[in-house]
């Protein structure tokens, strides 16, 4: 395990150095949101009923600029190729490296959803639950990501094939994120939601690494 | 311990790069592969590492350890030197040491006196605390290699290690690698540079263009 939390350590240490994935993740997410109201014009109401699904959305879209990085730089200068020679196998190697990324993307995001939900009118008694949620959809979101970062490892300007083939993957996520905070599906149904959304990160957390791992086998070749 | 590669057969990109290569070499002896641009040094060096699947044939490590896959055991030094430019040097290395080192029971993972020595060796010292992105060309290659040293792999897989390395550092690299054949460890270098390797023999590759 030491290899494991000596990849993830180096990985955030990396993210919070270089600091540009986070920044433009979070200036984004901040960007596409306060642009709603000015499109949808000063509907409170509107905005309300909305604000669950634009915040989701917007924290997807966000999160997707910085999924390319999980595994590109690492391809980049060659060390992809020495973390395939460790003994860690090359499934927890995408695990540690979707772990880091949820920790320095996921998290981040999910912490500005709330208060970038003031902006569009959220109902106050929504924030804890959205706050749950994204932070327990957030995993699927980096471990999901990591097997299209994978797939268009080699790709130039992969950017566009990434948001193609990882955010059909999103819409378990996106669906039962907004069911829960909407909450308009009665008192059992936030707790329905809720636990469909965990198990869909916890199923991701298992199989997006090892559909990763596959990937970057190929690229290898 | 001996690294057998039998009939090996490679192809990259519809074209057979390696046919029916075989080779032993035993342990305390390097193997120094030459022949021409394109002809096939860096595929051979993948293949035995295990990134490059052969068409045919099998490469094996004869008394390794028998739990772990033949890259598990090997050093790989590519063209890229996987030196991040926002870490430090010591840093850098650390990592690797920490990464690659938590092996077998015995093989510590890098302690501190280990490191320092790797870049003692690889003359970064008093780099340690340098930000990797200020290095030279040669100092990154330099860095790249002190991995080498700072976790215990019986196998060296090197290509083209001493590109961008002056007269001095290349010297040291032939002191790693000969520290390392003289202590039972099996090195298999790609370069075109005479390198004054003890107990070394050439393979040469030739050219070959067999349409597949």
């Amino acid at each position: 395990m030491t290899s494991f939390s000596a990849l993830v350590r180096r990985d955030i240490k990396l993210a919070v150095r270089e600091g540009g994935a986070i920044g433009t993740a979070l200036g984004f997410f901040l960007i596409v949101v306060s642009l709603m109201p000015l499109g949808l014009g000063p509907d409170l109401n509107l905005l309300a009923r909305i604000a669950a699904g634009i915040l989701w959305i917007a924290l997807l879209l966000a999160a997707l600029l910085s999924l390319g990085r999980i595994f590109e730089t690492d391809y980049e200068d060659g060390a992809l190729d020495i973390l395939a020679t460790g003994q860690l196998p090359l499934e927890l190697v995408a695990a540690a490296k979707s772990l880091a990324h949820w920790l320095t993307t996921g998290i981040p995001l999910a912490l500005l959803a709330p208060i970038l939900g003031i902006l569009l009118n959220l109902d106050l008694k929504s924030y804890p639950i959205l706050i749950a949620t994204m932070l327990v959809g957030t995993p699927a979101v980096s471990f999901l990501g990591a097997i299209g970062a994978a797939l268009t490892l080699k790709a130039r300007r992969g950017g566009l094939l990434l948001a193609v083939i990882v955010l059909p993957l999103y819409i378990p996520t996106l669906i039962f994120g907004i069911s829960a905070v909407s909450a308009t599906a009665g008192p059992g149904g936030v707790g329905a939601a809720f636990l469909v959304l965990t198990a869909i990160s916890l199923a991701a957390i298992v199989l997006g690494p090892i559909a990763a791992a596959a990937a970057l086998r190929i690229q290898f070749q | 311990m001996q690294l057998v590669a039998e009939d090996l057969v490679v192809e990259r990109g519809g074209r057979r790069v390696i046919d029916g290569l075989s080779f032993a070499v035993a342990a305390g002896e390097a193997l120094v592969l030459a022949g021409a641009n394109g002809s096939g040094k860096t595929t051979l060096l993948r293949a035995l590492a295990g990134f490059i699947r052969p068409v045919r044939g099998a490469v094996r490590l004869e008394g390794g350890d028998e739990e772990l896959t033949l890259a598990e055991q090997a050093h790989v030094v590519g063209h890229a030197n996987a030196v991040k430019s926002s870490l430090t040097v010591v840093e850098n290395t650390a990592f690797w040491g920490n990464y690659l080192g938590s092996g077998p029971p015995g093989s510590s993972a890098a302690t501190g006196e280990r490191l320092d020595a790797a870049l003692r060796h690889f003359g970064l010292d008093d780099l340690a605390d340098f930000p990797a992105a200020y290095l030279s060309a040669g100092q990154k290659r330099r860095l790249g290699l002190a991995r080498l040293l700072i976790a215990d792999r019986p196998l060296w897989l090197l290509d083209e290690p001493t590109v961008s390395l002056d007269t001095a550092s290349s010297e040291r690299l032939v002191a790693a690698v000969n520290a390392h054949t003289k202590s039972g460890g099996i090195a298999v270098i790609a370069t075109h540079l005479p390198l004054a390797l003890e107990s070394a023999r050439t393979l040469q590759l030739a050219h070959q263009r067999i349409a597949a």
